[in-house]
């Protein structure tokens, strides 16, 4: 296997991600999208890992699964602030959150 | 060889076809589903890189926690079940763009930088090996993941909880 079929797949994944990002309006589906960015990375990391091969495949590993770590906890606050969203503003549109529009 | 090649190739359509529709679909629950087949896809990928322990920690933590966890935030949030209009925002076009520049710019460089850098997994990443190299090397690190998450923890219940 050629090692780009793995970098140019998750490229693809992250970019479908910063279009999620850019373009969904939903709380909850920005995150999504931050989600498959963040897959992305953990390909790489693997991907990278494997080429390398022995002790560095290892490590890949162990540097994937603090990235799957920080995941989890990024998903955790940011579902909570979009509760905290939804429950003063009734909405989770993310477009409206400007009050810090000048 | 060639049925490792078939087999990413299943893998990646089914990844790519799943994630756009993540991004396009207008039903937020059918959105958290197809997430679930790209991080199987993930999965599948990291069993064809030999890496067997990341490939049980993709099924279980993200399709097993993340993925429940964001269908309790569809759910506390009351999205409608059915589809829903305006789940997009107006900047739909400039988004497409930015996200075809940037792929095209990674896809440049990746090819120029690894286009004929070949990966056979030859060491199987024992599940064994990696404990090991998390508790002699990366203690620290590993404890300082620990006390995030627990930060995080707390965190989100004192967000989220009413009083």
């Amino acid at each position: 296997m050629l090692l780009n079929q793995f970098l140019i797949l998750a490229a693809v994944l992250f970019c479908i991600g910063v279009y999620g990002v850019l373009a969904r309006r939903n709380g909850v589906l920005v995150l999504m999208s931050i989600e498959l960015i963040l897959n992305a990375v953990i390909i790489n990391l693997i991907a990278f890992g494997a080429m390398l091969g022995g002790e560095s495949a290892v490590v890949a590993s162990v540097f994937a699964l603090f990235v799957i770590a920080v995941a989890a906890a990024e998903v955790g606050v940011g579902l909570a602030i979009v509760l905290m969203l939804y429950r003063n503003r009734q909405s989770i549109d993310v477009s409206d959150v400007d009050l810090m529009r000048g | 060889m060639v049925a490792q090649n078939v087999a990413f190739g299943i893998l990646a359509a089914a990844m790519v076809i799943a994630a756009l529709r993540v991004v396009t679909t207008q039903n937020v629950v059918h959105a958290a589903l197809y997430l679930v087949v790209v991080l199987a896809g993930a999965a599948g990928l990291f069993v064809l890189l030999a890496a067997e322990f990341m490939a049980v920690v993709q099924v279980i933590v993200y399709i097993g926690a993340i993925v429940v966890l964001f269908l309790f935030g569809i759910m506390l949030t009351r999205a409608r079940m059915g589809k829903e209009a305006g789940l997009d925002n107006e900047q739909r076009g400039l988004s497409l763009a930015v996200a075809l520049l940037l792929l095209g710019v990674l896809a440049f460089v990746l090819v120029d930088a690894f286009s004929d850098t070949r990966v056979e997994p030859t060491t199987i990443v024992r599940t064994g090996d990696v404990g090991i190299r998390i508790f002699e090397t990366y203690m620290l690190q590993f404890q300082a993941v620990g006390f995030l998450l627990l930060a995080t923890l707390v965190g989100a219940i004192v967000l989220a909880r009413r009083d």
